[in-house]
């Protein structure tokens, strides 16, 4: 029983968003915003069982291997929530000062690690392999790499050299762009497909 | 006070986290851990002011009378609901009453499936308006979706057996270069300002006064 008033509600909803393509109306509205407020207590709970729940409340002193220095996050966390009233809301800074110190911190060695070292690492490849279409590839790769980044490039004039450079990268980046929107399209047109499955097959039976 | 506390805090915090990645000592890493909860710990509490936020914000709204204020209702009970089914009822689909299972399986997530297939019928009428095929860039763009979106499906192996291989081609090759140039560009980009804002220089995250 369940089951089958979960399928409906669901096709109902579906409906709704549908509907969009006529064109705005008070049924999508509707959705809409049961959507907003369904997806932000959705995301509130997964912070509350995730984080506080394990890194909060599961370790406050007077928890089995809990410690004192879990009040620092929480009345960090506490301190947050001054923002709601104007005289006070300055003390908010503090624990953002921490967050943003942290992830500033982070994200410099995840952006070098991760992404700078890794990706031109991964960019020193052999340009003579044993199948062709290896070995045009990886000239596409290596080059065009290096064109785009060249495109990027603003601190001299795109003239002469540099200017023909930035061109063929403009086309490398044309054609990424030109691969990313059709996958982009395809994996929409997937979930299109789909939800149309959704309706017609476990809500209508018709397939 | 009110800006050089929160600037001292920041630059120690991010010289802290850049550091640690190079002092492998037990107990730096041990402070890191801790720290890095601690970020995670405060990101949780900034929910609940998003929460309060919109509470706020919303029930102006309907106080007011204000535009769509009877949607703003709506929005306001799927929050609640929402959130205290979750937090006081649990979230598990084996308790007796999941009704935030329920509202999971039959609200969030066909909406947000429905929304993402919306989009297909936008981009294919923006394409349809904006790809003209006028210079050689838009020739490229153009020629690339047509072969990676055919290729994709069984119709492009119908064409031509060897479509899909192309395809692939494309999207490991060609593809992953433009991708790449742009990724080193962005991590240089997000190392800067990492840089500028544990330094100080870049304080717009603080607000006014």
């Amino acid at each position: 029983m369940l089951e089958i008033l979960i399928t409906w509600i669901a096709a109902f909803f579906t409906l709704c968003i549908f509907s969009f393509l006529y064109k705005d109306n008070p049924i999508y509205k509707f959705a809409e915003h049961v959507f907003v407020g369904v997806s932000f207590g959705y995301g509130f709970v997964l912070q509350y069982y995730n984080v506080f729940l394990p890194n909060v409340w599961n370790r406050m002193p007077w928890e089995d291997g809990g410690s004192l220095f879990t009040l620092i996050p929480l009345i960090l966390g506490l301190l947050m929530l001054t923002r709601i009233f104007p005289d006070i809301g300055w003390i908010s800074r503090w624990p953002l000062a921490v967050m943003i110190g942290s992830y500033a911190g982070l994200q410099i060695i995840g952006n070098a690690q991760g992404d700078l070292i890794e990706q031109v690492r991964a960019n020193f490849l052999p340009l003579w392999t044993d199948t062709f279409s290896e070995t045009i590839g990886n000239w596409f790769l290596v080059f065009g790499t290096i064109t785009t980044l060249v495109f990027f490039f603003f601190s001299k004039e795109h003239k002469g050299v540099i200017g023909h450079t930035a061109r063929v990268g403009i086309w490398v980046l044309m054609i990424s762009f030109g691969a990313s929107f059709g996958y982009t399209v395809m994996a929409r047109v997937s979930l299109l497909i789909g939800r149309l499955q959704f309706l017609l097959e476990d809500c209508l039976h018709l397939m | 006070m009110k800006r050089e506390i929160p600037l001292a805090i920041t630059a120690i915090f991010g010289i802290f986290m850049v550091a640690q990645l190079f002092i492998p000592h037990y107990l730096v890493q041990d402070i890191s851990g801790r720290l890095q909860d601690w970020a995670v710990v405060i990101v949780a509490f900034a929910y609940i002011l998003g929460v309060a936020n919109i509470i706020k914000i919303n029930s102006g709204v309907i106080c007011r009378r204000g535009q769509d204020w009877e949607y703003k209702i709506v929005m306001l009970i799927a929050l609640v609901i929402m959130m205290l089914s979750g937090i006081l009822l649990g979230k598990d689909p084996d308790d007796s009453l999941p009704i935030f299972d329920f509202m999971y399986n039959s609200m969030y997530v066909p909406m947000q499936s429905t929304m993402f297939a919306l989009l297909a019928f936008f981009i294919a009428s923006a394409a349809f308006r904006a790809f003209r095929a006028r210079t050689t860039e838009a020739i490229l763009l153009l020629v690339t979706a047509t072969i990676v979106m055919i290729g994709r499906v069984s119709l492009g192996e119908f064409i031509w057996e060897r479509l899909p291989d192309i395809t692939e081609w494309i999207m490991n090759y060609p593809n992953n270069a433009g991708k790449r140039g742009i990724k080193i560009g962005a991590s240089l980009g997000a190392i800067s300002i990492g840089l500028k804002v544990i330094l100080g220089i870049e304080k717009s995250y603080l607000g006014g006064d």
